[in-house]
């Protein structure tokens, strides 16, 4: 698969513990650059997990030990050395659920610049207005920034955490079920979102929704546990070939609704 | 536990069925083409050119549970595929049905006319082409790639016989200017009979794919 891409995250032989669970076990994969891959699976599965892994955020939960390595741009990200916040940046996320701070939008989507100490307003309005409009937000948004966000409908909502991310300039994003809370119409906004970003970015989705994973990703990545419920990578490969002649039985099992 | 896509299975089944149903009609009517042809048999060869009416019916109908099950069951992999063997093959069954009905008319056309000579060739051609739809439909039915393979094999003994016929009944139209009117709608016979296998060689390859994955002409 993806012979002539770039490699943005390279992850090897990576466990991960909670406590002495052993949630996911032995994961290698490479994940190409400027391009959308999604992770699909039952509950419970690990894919979750696995998105959490790439940027350390388990390690914001109680008792979690990772084993293996997540090269980013061929750094580890697990080695001693990495500052965190810079990696949070550079690998930002979406949540499920939208999650805008209650302030003004304008200074959900400043608040990272905020944090990084950027002071100059003009910059910082340019930098919001960039993001808005990179997040296909700012044409609904521009008469009443300084609204609260909390106003804004559920896809709105997550579009603008979409600028919250963008806002700092990631290399990076993760997307966890980024619109399953979302109406039709809004998912496909966020869907239709993903490939203008993917040109730019490295998107990561982890998703329930295989038709959403078939409509947007490149590369599918499917996890499924085994009798000691840990998630294990299945197959790994085009989009377009899991979703039409996957190798593996337990995938095609899934995949056309058979698996269980 | 049961199965969670077991309405979706029902339906892919009566589907399959379906198929069945109408590449048994299509074989059918290619079949008494030939005889009504042999026979001079005009109440079959109408019975053919009428009864083409249900296969194109059939046509459509499984054509519309097709594009509804894509749509409101989201089948994937072999699910897919499968539909999309179904699809592609019902093509070939109405056209194989079409051509049943060309024999047909043809038959009736020739009834009143004296023979050119004793049909040899012509019902070993219809035997063999049939011969390999019914190993197409076979290997689709029972998922058999390798049936599905040798039977594409197959096509080259039709071509040769088709070769065999026309260089023959060119004789016969050298010959005999009289001769060329009747020689001419039997060439057009073996070509719609080689047109037959042709059609099976195509659900053949439907069902490797369905089966494997892997699409691929199987005798070009």
């Amino acid at each position: 698969m993806g012979n002539n891409l770039k490699i943005k995250i390279s992850v090897k032989n990576l466990s991960i513990y909670y406590g002495s669970f052993l949630a996911l076990k032995d994961i290698t994969l490479d994940i190409p650059e400027k391009s959308i891959t999604a992770v699909i699976g039952p509950s419970g599965c690990g894919k979750s997990t696995f998105l959490r892994a790439l940027n350390r955020m388990n390690e914001l939960l109680p008792d979690v030990k990772t084993v293996g390595e997540v090269l980013l741009d061929g750094q580890n990200i697990y080695s001693p050395d990495v500052d965190l916040v810079a990696l949070r940046r550079k690998v930002g996320m979406v949540f499920q659920k939208p999650n805008p701070f209650p302030k003004s939008i304008f200074e959900n989507v400043a608040f990272g610049l905020r944090i990084q100490g950027i002071k100059d307003r003009e910059k910082i309005e340019e930098i919001v207005e960039l993001s808005l409009r990179r997040a296909a937000l700012w044409d609904e948004v521009k008469n009443k920034l300084n609204r609260s966000a909390l106003e804004l409908s559920g896809g709105q909502q997550q579009r603008l955490c979409i600028a919250r991310v963008l806002a700092v300039q990631p290399e990076v994003i993760l997307m966890d079920e980024p619109a399953s809370a979302l109406d039709p119409i809004a998912t496909l906004r966020i869907e239709d979102l993903m490939r203008e970003l993917r040109e730019e970015f490295t998107i990561v989705i982890v998703t329930h929704n295989m038709q959403q994973a078939a409509r947007v990703s490149d590369f599918t990545a499917f996890f499924l546990t085994d009798e000691n419920r840990t998630g294990m990578l299945i197959e790994y490969g085009n989009t377009s070939e899991i979703f039409t002649m996957p190798k593996d039985p337990r995938t095609e099992g899934y995949i056309t609704g058979r698996y269980g | 536990m049961v199965n969670p896509r077991h309405i979706f299975d029902d339906e892919l089944k009566n589907l399959r069925a379906d198929l069945l149903r109408m590449g048994t009609l299509a074989r059918e009517a290619v079949d008494k083409s030939i005889k009504a042809l042999i026979n001079r048999d005009m109440n079959l060869a109408d019975e053919v050119i009428i009864g083409d009416d249900v296969i194109d019916k059939m046509d459509l109908d499984i054509e519309m549970k097709c594009m509804e099950l894509i749509a409101r069951q989201q089948p994937m992999a072999r699910d897919l595929r499968t539909i999309g063997t179904i699809l592609k093959t019902i093509t070939d069954l109405e056209r194989i049905a079409d051509h049943a009905v060309d024999i047909a008319k043809i038959a009736k056309i020739l009834a009143d006319q004296p023979p050119l000579k004793p049909y040899i060739d012509i019902p070993r051609m219809c035997e063999l082409s049939l011969s390999m739809l019914d190993d197409a439909l076979k290997s689709f039915v029972n998922e058999d790639v390798d049936l599905a393979k040798k039977m594409c094999e197959r096509d080259d003994l039709v071509d040769a016989l088709y070769n065999q016929v026309f260089r023959e009944l060119l004789t016969y139209m050298m010959e005999d200017p009289k001769a060329v009117v009747r020689a001419l709608y039997l060439i057009f016979v073996a070509r719609f009979l080689e047109r037959v296998a042709d059609h099976a060689t195509n659900v053949g390859e439907r069902v490797v794919y369905m089966v494997t994955g892997v699409l691929k002409e199987l005798n070009v």
